[in-house]
């Protein structure tokens, strides 16, 4: 297939793996020592490296950690549990993107909500979500709006449409999140031992390259930002490396073809046109980060389905057991979680990162050998046992 | 003895045409018993009589299988509701080495149906019994309130023989066995998705809805000793390979550069975050053999309709045992495990 096949040439990342192998002598690997951590921050890349077996090709001093943009994931119960509320309402038609029917609320999901009864559908755009209200126009169309700086413009610009089509049976029920308040309160997290970042190929081709600058400026991380087929992956990485060995941090552009310097202002425009920041916004695995979430402005108050329908924001915690926020900033991997495949698994998420097929957990869960990650999991357990007792 | 056939004039099914009186053996009469049209229906019996002796002139193995097809829309690219109650059913037979003889067809219809659907996808349903060399010979009717089904369901089950030197079952996998399919996988579910029109896309994959029993034929004809066999319905491929790799605690590695997608199919899976491993089919079979057979089986299939496209597409190993593993397009190898749930496209 042309413009995808291109990018996923088994002969040009042979290539490029020998190439990020070279680079070992220059970055003073030695044997033995603690591998340098990369986070890829976006759940697309999660699943390019999972879905083309990226991680087994790298070498063994190299360690993806699996970072916490999947929105889906991260999305907090109460969230979840405003949702259904919304959704069983037997005005409402609650529309949404597919892979966030799954996600667990403290009582049901969306597809549980569906099955009971409620009008879910599924869509691929908030435009036909506009298009169902304009078709049914006896009832209440919500649309699910979730998602970074990605789908935060569609978003935008399907309200702005509404406004200006007068339509008056749609709203939109805000969940978007921001990317850089999030990367900051990784980094500023004391257990936080990570090297360098591939930064969300998408959200920059909306934001630009700007927005990365205090990784590399304040906290001295090289960031690449990264497209997502698997070439995309290992180029960003050997990239990251590179800057690591001589010794450099800033950000570069991987995914040129797409992401701008300045990103998309009209994009840009129509998000803050409808768009704020929230004071602060809660995460499942991170808690409440400060700014890390928008809501819509005062003139699009019509359009909010949390004011027309004085949506009550609801907080309910993890559950205890769960450690996705170690795993999230690297601290563990994901099978070391100790629910890890046993109480966790995504017929029953537990944790943020079990939840979409982007989540680290989801991601190891199906695509890596269980028996063979718990029986080290267990090796492990034993080892720490007898260090103590030492 | 001929009888004189009752004509149904209603546009609409109606309540009264499921509760056993007139109006019933109108519909029977001119819509099933006239469309199906063979001489066991015509008796009007309650059951359909066999005679051993004619059974077992074709093996010594009665097989039996039944299924329940629910299909929205019920018309779609390349098939309709009817033609899939008979491929699904016939193929479930055939993929276990038997020759499919007879089908039951059992029909749960919402009222208000409308009578020239009907009679459309019970030709359709006929055309494909005649493709397949099978005959339904005995069925039942119900009519349900609207709301108490999706406009029609329909269960067939079928019965056929199969031939003494048959012996195909998941568990038969061995080591250095070989992987074959008939062709390109996810056809089915990507028009699926497509013909729902929920996703907007503007597409032409057409379903491939089709029986396979005469295919099967002539793959046993070189191949008596085929090792397992089974078509690739809902969960598509991975799921049909997880099963052979967990009952026969093999490991199957399959090459991904080597199973046949169809460009338009890979386009929409990578549009909405779709694994076409995962997608269903109504039309395809995967069949383990032995290596020393592969070729030969390979040939034949080619050679036949139903089988045009059919591709070696990996093999059966030792460890990691009951796994499957993909060698990527990209030169990595991952796990392909059995989907939780259906899978739903990705947000982005």
């Amino acid at each position: 297939m042309k413009y995808v096949d291109e990018f996923r040439d088994p002969a040009k990342a042979k290539a490029l793996i020998s190439q990020i192998n070279g680079l070992k002598e220059k970055l003073g690997i030695k044997d033995g020592a603690m591998p340098i951590q990369l986070m890829e921050f976006c759940g697309g890349h999660t699943h390019t490296i999972f879905r083309y077996g990226i991680e087994p090709m790298l070498p063994d001093w190299v360690e993806m950690i699996h970072g916490p943009g999947c929105p889906v994931c991260v999305l907090p119960m109460g969230r979840v549990d405003n949702c259904v509320e919304l959704a069983e309402r037997p005005e409402v038609i609650f529309t949404t993107f597919g892979d966030a029917m799954r996600v667990p609320g403290s009582k049901k999901s969306l597809l549980q909500a569906k099955a009971d009864g409620a009008d879910v559908r599924m869509t691929y755009s908030p435009m036909d979500a506009l298009e169902l209200a304009k078709r049914n126009p006896m009832r209440e169309v919500i649309f699910f709006g979730l998602g970074f700086e990605t789908t935060m413009p569609s978003t935008a610009l399907t309200v702005i449409q509404a406004k200006n089509q007068g339509i008056k049976n749609f709203s939109l029920f805000c969940n978007h999140i921001t990317t850089v308040p999030t990367i900051k309160a990784v980094l500023d997290s004391p257990d936080m031992r990570i090297d360098g970042f591939l930064a969300p190929g998408h959200v920059s081709m909306v934001v630009g390259e700007r927005p990365f600058d205090f990784i590399a400026d304040v906290y001295h991380k090289p960031i690449v930002i990264t497209g997502f087929e698997p070439l995309d992956i290992l180029q960003s990485i050997w990239m990251v490396l590179s800057q690591l060995a001589e010794k450099r941090c800033t950000v570069e552009n991987q995914y040129a073809r797409i992401v701008p310097p300045n990103g998309n202002p009209a994009a840009l425009n129509a998000m803050a046109k409808v768009f704020e920041l929230r004071e602060f916004f809660e995460w499942r695995g991170l808690g409440s980060i400060d700014h890390s979430g928008v809501k819509m402005r005062e003139e699009y108050q019509d359009f909010d389905a949390e004011v027309k329908f004085a949506v009550p924001l609801l907080k309910i915690a993890d559950p205890k057991s769960c450690q996705c926020g170690e795993v999230v900033k690297g601290v563990l991997r994901p099978w070391e979680c100790k629910i890890f495949g046993g109480a966790c698994t995504p017929e029953t998420p537990m944790g943020a990162l079990m939840v979409s097929s982007e989540g680290a957990c989801a991601a190891y869960y199906s695509f890596g050998d269980i028996p063979q990650l718990l029986a080290k999991r267990e090796q492990q357990i034993k080892i720490n046992i007898k260090d103590k007792s030492a | 003895m001929s009888r004189i056939k009752r004509k149904l004039n209603a546009e609409i099914i109606t309540l009264a045409h499921g509760s056993g009186g007139k109006a019933m053996r109108d519909l029977i009469d001119d819509v099933f018993v006239s469309g199906f049209d063979n001489s066991h229906l015509d008796e009007l019996e309650d059951q359909a009589k066999f005679n051993l002796s004619d059974l077992a002139k074709h093996g010594n193995r009665l097989a039996m299988t039944t299924d329940s097809y629910v299909v929205d829309p019920l018309f779609f690219p390349g098939g309709d509701i009817g033609k899939l109650a008979i491929t699904g059913t016939v193929n479930d037979l055939a993929v276990g080495g038997a020759k499919p003889l007879y089908l039951t067809c059992s029909m749960i219809i919402e009222e208000g149906f409308k009578v020239e659907t009907l009679r459309k996808i019970v030709k359709s349903m006929k055309k494909t019994a005649d493709d397949a060399g099978v005959k339904i010979v005995t069925g039942d009717t119900k009519v349900v309130n609207k709301g108490e089904c999706d406009k029609l369901f329909i269960n067939t089950t079928g019965i056929g023989v199969i031939a003494e030197n048959i012996n195909i079952a998941a568990s038969r996998a061995q080591v250095g066995d070989v992987v074959i399919i008939n062709g390109f996988v996810g056809d089915h579910g990507a028009a699926i998705v497509d013909a729902r029109g929920e996703m907007s896309l503007e597409n032409t994959i057409k379903s491939d809805c089709q029986v396979l029993n005469s295919l099967i034929q002539k793959m046993l004809e070189v191949c008596p000793a085929i090792h397992c066999m089974r078509d690739a319905t809902r969960g598509g491929l991975a799921t049909v390979l997880n099963e052979f790799a967990q009952s026969s605690q093999v490991n199957i590695t399959i090459n991904e550069t080597q199973i046949p997608i169809r460009p338009e199919v890979r386009g929409m899976c990578e549009i909405l975050g779709l694994d076409p491993l995962y997608l269903a089919n109504e039309g395809k079979l995967i069949a383990v053999v032995p290596a020393d057979s592969a070729n030969k089986v390979l040939q034949v299939m080619q050679k036949h309709p139903a089988g045009i496209d059919s591709a070696i597409i990996g093999k059966v190993e030792k460890q990691p045992a009951s796994r499957v593993i993909l060698a990527t397009s990209f030169g990595g190898n991952r796990i392909v495990d059995m989907l939780v749930g259906e899978q739903l496209p990705r947000i982005c």
